[in-house]
Formats: C-alpha cells, structure tokens, sequence
C-alpha cells in the first residue's frame, strides 16, 4: 500500500485548490488570466494524479486497490472508506481528463466571475471523484447530493436564457430520486443491523455480505435504480437532460455528459444490481426495455432538432440505453462494453460538446440552420468536428466502436431481441450525426456572418487535440482499458450468476419465474433469512 | 437544605437575573447614553452555561420538580447559544428599528430563561409555568415595534391564540391531576403504567388536551395558523429567535411529556401524532413554495421542520430522542443565522423581505449572500453541511422503527421545501445585477456570529460525530 493516503489526495486536491483560489483577490475581473491559470494548473496536477494512480493500479486484481478506512461516525458503522477496481479506475481518470479541458475551453467564453466559476468546477471534480471512489454508502450519497450544487451554480449563474429553470430542474429531479434512495440505504443499514445483531453498517463490502429479503430487495432495487435512471438518465426521467445540457455553459454541458451523467450507470453496476441480485435479474428486462426505447427515441428526436446542442443532449440518451442495456445483459461482454461505452461518450460527446461551444462562442447560435459550408471557412475545426462526430458514430478504429460493439454482443447472448431493436440505434446515429454534419460543414457558405469565422486558435487546438488522440487510442488499443477492468467485471458478473451463497437462487434471465416462485425459494433458506418487519425495532 | 435544593436550577436564575440587571441598567441609563446591556446579557448567559457544565452528568434535582438532566441541559445549551448568536445580532438592528434596548435584552432572557426552565421541568405545573413565562416575553416582543401596523397584529393574533392553546394545556393538566392526583411526571408515568388495558376517555382526553398545547408550540398543522402572521409581523430578528427557540423548548417539554411519562400510552398517541407530522410536513413545504415573502417562507419553512421533529417523536425510539437533540442544535443555529441575515441586511425604510428584494445581492453583498445562501442549502439538507445529517439522523431513526412511510414522506417533502430554498439563492445569484448602492457592511459583532454559525454547520455537517454521540448519551439518562 501506498505511503501517500493516494485516494483521499485525489478527493481532496481539487477542493483545496477551489478554496484557495477563492484566497486571490480578484476586484472588478483584473486576475482573471490568473485564476484560470491557476485553475488550469490543479486541474492539470490532479489529473497527473489520476494517470499516477492507474500506474500504481494492479490490472490483475479484482479486489478495491488503495483502500483507506476511517471510523466516521462508529455509532452507525459509517466509515470513511474510499477504494478504487478496475470499473471507477476510468471513470476517476475520465474526470481527471475532462475537467482540465472544459477549464480551458471557457477561457474566451465566461468571463463573468471567473474565480468563482473556476471553483465550482473544482468543486464538482472533487465531488465527482468522491462518487466514483467511496466505498461506504453513507459516503457516496454525501458526495452524490454535495456535487448537485456546484453543477446547479454552474447551469444556473454561467448559463443561457433559460438557465434558472434548467438548473431548478435539474436538481430538483435528481433529488427526488436520490432521496428514496437514501430510504433504501437507512433500509439497507437497518437489515444490515437486523442480520447480525444490532450493528448499523453502511459499508459497501459489509452489506454485501447480508442477505436482504426478496420483498425489500425488491423496493430497495427501485429506489435506487429510481434515482440512477434520473441521473443516467433512462427513458422517460431524461427530461430535464436536454434542458440542463442545452442551458448550462460548454463547460457545465462537457462535464455534465462526459462525467455526471455515468454516476447513474456507474451506481446501477456498482450499487443496485450487485447489492439486490435477485431484484436485479428480475427487474433487468424491464430496464433494459426502457433503455432500448431510450436507444430509438432519443435517436428519432434527435434527428429532427434544429439546436446542435439539443442534438447532442439528446444523442446522450441515446448512447446511454446502450450502457444501461449492456449492464442489463450482466454477462462479461456486456458489462466491458458498458464500462467502456461510459469512457467513450464520455470523449466523444464531451467533443462534441466542445466543438459546439466553439462553433457558439464564434457566432452566439447554435442552430444547425444558421450554418453551413464551414468546411470552407474553418478546414481545421471541421476536421476536427469530422473525427469526433465519426467517434460518436462507432466507426471502426475509433472509441465509440469497441463500447457498442461489446454490448451489442454482450445484449444479443442474453436477449437478441433487444440487440436487435438496439442495432438499429447505430444506423440512426450515423443518420442523425452525419446529417447534422452535413448541413454544419458542407455546401456553399449560406450565411454571410460565417465568412469570416476563425479557424481554432491555439488554446482550441489543445482543448481539441486531446480529445481526438484519446478516441483513436480507446479505439485501436482497447485492450489498454478492457484488461484492467475485467476482473472487476468479472467479480460483478459472478455475483449476479450465483446469487448470494446461502441462498442459490439462479434465475435465468430469459425465462423469468415470476416474483413468487423467487419468494417460496426464500422461504426455504431457512434461519438465515430475515425479516425486518415494521417495529421490530422498538 | 434550601440551599442544595436549587443547584438544579442556577442556569436558570443566571439568565434570569441578567435579564433583571438589564431591566435595572436601562431604568438608570441617561437618554442618548450608551450602555453594553447586551454584553450584561451574554455574560448572564455564559454565567449559565457554565454552571449547565459544572451540572451536567450529575443529575440535580430541586423540589422533585426540577431535573437537571443530561438531556434538559443540553437543550438549555443550544437556548444559551441561541440566545448568545441573537443578542450578537441585535445592536445594530435594535438601533435601526429604533427599539427600547433594556426591554429588548430583558425579554430575550426571560423568555431564555423560561425556556430553560421549561427543558428541565418534570412537573406539568412547571412546564406550564415556565411556558407562560416565556409566552409572555415572546407575545410583547413580537409585538415591540410598536408603531407599526404588521407588528402589533402579530403580537394580538399570537397573544389570543397563544392563551387559547394554554387553557388547553391548563385544562389538560387539570384533568391529568383529577386522574393521578399528581402532577409530576414520574407518578404520572407509573400511573399510565399501571392501567390495563384500553385507556379510558377521560385519559384520553387529557392526554388530547395536553397534545394540543404542544402542537401549538411547536406549530403543528392545523394548530400553525399563527406562526406565518406572528413570524412575518415581529422584528426579524425576534422571530429568529421565537422560531428556534420556542421550538426548541417546547419539543423538549413535548418529548420529555410523551416519551417518558405518556409512553405506556404509546399506541393511543402515535396515530395522533404521526398525523400531526405528515400534515405538519406537507403543509409547511406545500404552502412554503407559495410564498413570495422570505419571512413567511421561512415560517412555513420551519413549520415542515417542525414536523420532521414530530417524526422523530413517533419513531420514539433511542435514536429517534438523541436525533431530536442533534436536529433542535442545528436547525437553532441554521434558521437564527438565516433570520438573522435577513434582518441585517435590510434597512428602516427598505427591509429585505420580498423575494424580489434579493434579486443580484451577490454582486452587491457578496458575503451575506454567501452566508445566507449556507443557511438556505443546510436547511434545505445538502451535504457537507449540518442540515444534512440532522435529517439523516431523523430518518435514520424512522426507517429503524419502520416508519418506511413517514421517511419517504418526509424527505420528499424535503425535496419540495429545496425548491422555495433555491428561490431565493435564484434570486442572489442568477436573475442578473442590480446596480445600486452596496449598503452597509455587516456589523462586526454580528459578522462573527455568523462566521461561527457557518464554520460549525461546515464542522458539524462533516465531523459529527462527537455531538452525535454526546446527544445519544444525553438521552440515556431520562428514558
């Protein structure tokens, strides 16, 4: 184990910065170039922290690597307890990748309380760090809730017109999900204490190891899978994606899509299906219904928007029913493919996204009907776009590819009939992207105003750069991402075939058996169950 | 001994008698002289607190009515403190409203002290008389901006309610003695205990009675009709304080009564109460998100969380009373620094109480905003900050009863009350700059009470442990 209490560092690093930003006199805006630079430096310095951390990481193993455990508050078995495996290694170097890029591209962009808005940012990243990392429920829900106000500040103060209802919107949606969540984690806590005696416990790994009743499994799945389906978001919570994506600042909208919107599919695998198996398996036709329906909807409605951005957000839906229903198919393929689509969209839309704001810091629109013939004006930036629009395709050879290929395979051993309604997703987004495109870069120069348009600048160029390098590598050398993660992939793989051992309850996932059959075969596992009826704890 | 008799109640007779030296300061003062009569005040109170710290874990008991428990003086702590941040707060408003300052000081410590009283009182009669006691400061300080119109309602509408609810109480209490010829909670408790089966209406009624002056301290719905308009007419200020610390009193009266002497009748009361509690919820978010007066807002506002206090009472169990020890500490702090912000902020001829009034204050008032908005996000329950775990605390102790349903209702309640919260940090931060004056800057005084405030809702939203578990050991001695 490492010296360095590594992951708490990473948690911590960006919030201290924020607040010592917060220590740079800035009167009327005199600093600003200073406090991006300096944001830009912790950003920079965090996120070589992250790709220090997947250096130090064990590709082999499946168990949490650098984990830290502190008494909380012992009287409820809290702990701080932070870990990192091969499924939130990623998502916490995605962050890391991200942040300092949505820094950088605000630059020309925001120039209204800048010190402030660099803080926020560094505020979510450590926030969205700590979700990614925390191994104690009580911990996760504390970091899930606390980054909801940064990103409500961001949309709400650095947005568009609309952006007072997008930012309400956007955290009152979520806090209703993730409150019955946190019913479900008391829940879980108190069967956690009914199970061995009278010891609360909101650690990850503990309340793995109970037992929880089918009937509370079955509310508890809900509760959660509620409020990540709102954060992911799933078809029919994602209505308040396209409004907080389109309101909220380039920034707001590449950290949004590229990191906030995987906590929902990273709590479904780290959280709900491992910790209410049977649930899951139950409820997973159902999920990966409504993910499937997200696949074609959020295509269809994304075909006809005339605002790129909107199109982009609602692409995001799109791409996300592809994660939700490789989670679905909880085999190995589909669950890689799953974890890697999450990286993927998190370059390719967190592109995409930038690449708007670029096109909408030049012109203040961002209506595809506005534009047309960039390619003339602006060969570089369509280039550019060209690459990224290809990635969020899944062309072969580039990242997006590899995500929807395995779990499309994944989805089609379990169920072909999703895969197949699925696959058509793939055809309609290479319609609705390449239409797009089109209409943008192609044809004569229609508009007067985007004659004498920039092409990238230089900052540009390195927000931009980055992110094409990086959806070449996730796509021809996949294997870079996939090895480490399997294990832990496989681990979760394990627990949703088997079951808990005391119980063997082996469901297949195509023939469902029905909720009561599931309940008779609790019965019988005898003494070990439990029942945590109402009152029992007076 | 006489003497030793007392020991339970020198907290009380500390602030008490502060509160009399400021009477007698102003009464000697020269008009147009300036005298530290809140400094009198806070010196009363500290006197109190240590004497509450030389007291704790020792259980002192004067006359069999008077328990100086663990678990009544950590409630007077959190009046101390409440009184201690208000009285931080006030020179300045005081001079503004041009308010009589002796009389302003005098009240806050009686009421205190009263308060106090009421927290360590085992007797109904002196739960009652502590009750008045600090009613009646309350009623007249409510009512002490005496030329304006909004006040002096204020202070009728509450007074006749406020009388009606104690002749209830009184009535109850009556009917409690006809039953167990006592009024001192623990033979009331073996009383109820020894009764068999199904109560009888005449306890029933008492019990009914009794329940009805709580809720009306308390302001549960339906027994809130005062609270908007009493809270909305009073000095700012003053209804920081009657908001936190009348609550604060009157659930430690409200727990002590029901959880330890009316416990065995448990199964009458708790349908009663959880009743109170959804409705209390529900009312107060529903009804807040119509408000566009922050004072009222935040009048609905603290009726809601005066019903996840109630759910606190029918989880009944020993989290449940530690969790309302912890909830009264941080709600006391969060909503007196709100109210309080409110109150410095404005300014005679322009008090900052319509929403639209905050429209760009953090281009203006950076820092209050800042402060303002802390408050708003740890009574609206965000972590880091302590509203986040006092609600943790109390659903915690819900779902561990198996009140699955009260805890949904409760933190979806919640969810609603974070939309009027957010409202008005929509205001301060997002509906664009007002070019005006920057107005004065914060009192210093003031400025570090609320620096203090924010820092501890930071410290106790983080590390809460030690507090957790000094209100858990609190509960144990009295239940």
């Amino acid at each position: 184990m490492a010296l360095v209490p590594m992951l708490s560092m990473l948690i911590a690093l960006p919030l201290v910065g924020a607040v010592l930003l917060l220590l740079i006199g800035n009167r009327d805006g005199g600093r600003d170039r200073l406090i991006y630079w300096v944001a830009l430096g912790i950003s920079l310095l965090e996120f070589a922290a992250t790709l220090w951390l997947w250096a130090g990481f064990d590709p082999h193993s499946a168990d949490f690597q650098f984990v830290e455990r502190i008494d909380w508050i012992p009287s409820f078995g809290i702990q701080y307890a932070v870990g990192v495996d091969g499924i939130s290694l990623f998502l916490v170097v995605l962050s890391g990748f991200l942040t300092p890029l949505a820094l950088l591209c605000s630059w020309e962009s925001v120039h209204k309380k800048v010190k402030e808005f660099c803080f926020f940012m560094l505020a979510l990243e450590s926030a969205m760090i700590g979700v990614f990392l925390s191994l104690d429920l009580f911990l996760f829900y504390i970091f899930w809730d606390a980054m909801l106000i940064p990103m409500y500040f961001l949309i709400g103060v650095w947005g568009y017109d609309r952006r007072i209802y997008a930012a309400v919107k956007f955290i009152l949606y979520t806090m209703a999900g993730s409150v019955l969540m946190l019913v479900a984690i008391l829940g879980l806590a108190w069967t956690h204490a009914v199970a061995t005696g009278g010891t609360y416990s909101f650690s990850y790994e503990a309340l793995l190891q109970i037992s929880v009743p089918y009937h509370l499994q079955f509310w508890f799945f809900l509760a959660f899978a509620l409020a990540f389906a709102i954060k992911v978001p799933l078809f029919p919570f994602h209505t308040w994606l396209p409004d907080a994506h389109v309101e909220a600042p380039t920034a707001g909208s590449v950290i949004l899509a590229g990191v906030l919107l995987k906590m929902g599919t990273y709590g479904l695998l780290r959280f709900a299906f491992p910790l209410f198996p049977d649930a899951a398996a139950y409820f997973a036709p159902y999920l990966a219904t409504l993910a499937v329906i997200g696949i074609v909807y959020g295509a269809l409605v994304s075909m006809v928007q005339p605002d790129m951005k909107k199109l982009v957000a609602y692409s995001s839906v799109s791409h996300l029913g592809f994660v939700v229903l490789g989670l679905c198919a909880m085999n190995v393929q589909g669950l890689q493919g799953s974890v890697y689509q999450m990286l993927s969209h998190g370059v390719s839309t967190g592109g995409l996204f930038l690449i708007v704001g670029m096109l909408s810091d030049r012109r203040h629109t961002r209506l595809i009907s506005e534009f047309g013939g960039l390619k003339h004006v602006m060969p570089r930036l369509v280039a550019a776009f060209f690459v990224v629009t290809l990635a969020s395709i899944g062309l072969p050879g580039l990242n997006g590819f590899v995500g929807e290929f395995l779990i499309l395979l994944g989805a089609f051993r379990w169920d072909p009939r999703f895969a197949t309604v699925a696959a058509t997703g793939v055809i309609l987004s290479a319609v609705y992207m390449l239409w797009m495109f089109q209409r943008v870069n192609y044809g004569a120069v229609t508009n007067r105003k985007n004659e004498g348009l920039k092409d990238l600048s230089l900052r540009e160029r390195w927000v931009i750069v980055p992110i094409i390098a990086t959806a070449i590598v996730m796509g021809v050398a996949p294997g870079i991402f996939l090895n480490p993660m399997r294990p832990a992939v496989e681990r979760v793989v394990a627990r949703m075939a088997e079951g808990q051992p005391t119980r063997m309850v082996r469901t297949t996932h195509t023939t469902q058996k029905g909720v009561g059959s599931i309940v008779v075969k609790h019965a019988q596992s005898g003494p070990t169950s439990i029942s945590a009826t109402p009152h029992s704890g007076r | 001994m006489m003497s030793s008799a007392l020991i339970a109640v020198i907290p009380v007779i500390c602030v008490a008698v502060a509160g009399l030296s400021c009477l007698l300061l102003e009464a000697f003062r020269e008009r147009g002289e300036r005298l530290p009569i809140g400094g009198l005040g806070i010196i009363g109170l500290v006197g109190a607190a240590i004497a509450s710290y030389l007291l704790w874990g020792r259980r002192a008991e004067s006359f069999g009515v008077v328990v100086a428990d663990d678990f009544g003086l950590f409630v007077g702590f959190v009046l101390i403190l409440i009184g201690i941040l208000t009285i931080a707060c006030s020179p300045s408003v005081i001079e503004r409203e041009r308010l009589p300052q002796g009389e302003y000081y005098a009240l806050i410590l009686f009421a205190i002290s009263g308060m106090m009283l009421m927290a360590i009182a085992t007797d109904l009669l002196i739960i009652f008389l502590a009750l008045e006691v600090f009613s009646l400061s309350i009623y007249v300080l409510t009512g002490l901006r005496r030329e304006a119109f909004p006040s002096t309602e204020a202070a009728f509408k509450y007074f006749l309610l406020g009388g009606f609810s104690s002749a209830f109480f009184l009535y109850g209490i009556a009917f409690t003695y006809g039953i167990v010829h006592s009024t001192r909670l623990d033979r009331i408790g073996a009383a109820m205990a020894a009764q068999s089966g199904v109560a009888s209406p005449l306890v029933l009624a008492a019990m009914g009675l009794l329940l009805v002056g709580f809720a009306f301290k308390v302001s549960a719905v339906p027994f809130h009709m005062w609270t908007p308009d009493a809270y909305e007419g009073a000095p700012t200020i003053v209804t920081g304080f009657m908001s936190t610390a009348v609550k604060a009193a009157a659930f430690a009266a409200f727990a002590r009564v029901f959880l330890s002497a009316l416990e065995p009748l448990r199964a009458d009361w708790v349908p009663v109460v959880w009743v109170l509690a959804v409705c209390t919820m529900i009312i107060g978010t529903v009804v807040g998100v119509a408000q566009t007066n922050v004072k009222r807002m935040l009048a609905y506002s603290s009726i809601a969380h005066g019903g996840y206090l109630l759910v606190a009472l029918v989880a009944g169990n020993s989290a449940a009373k530690a969790s309302i020890l912890f909830y009264v500490l941080v709600y006391a702090i969060t909503n007196l620094g709100a109210f309080a912000v409110i109150a410095l902020l404005g300014t005679r001829d322009k008090p900052i109480e319509q929403l639209d009034d905050y429209r760009g204050l953090w281009y203006s008032r950076p820092t209050a905003s800042f402060i303002l908005t802390v408050f708003l996000l740890s009574l609206g329950g965000f972590p880091p900050t302590a509203g986040f775990v006092a609600k943790w605390y109390v659903f915690t102790a819900a779902v561990g009863a198996g009140e699955y349903s009260l805890a949904i209702i409760g933190l979806l309640t919640s969810v609603i009350s974070v939309f009027f919260y957010l409202r008005v940090v929509v205001m301060m931060y997002m509906s664009g700059q007002v070019e005006g004056e920057t107005g004065p800057p914060l009192p210093r005084t003031a400025l570090a009470a609320l620096v203090v405030s924010v820092v501890a809702l930071f410290y106790l939203g983080v590390l809460p442990t030690r507090l957790l578990n000094l209100a858990a050991a609190s509960i144990s001695t009295i239940f």
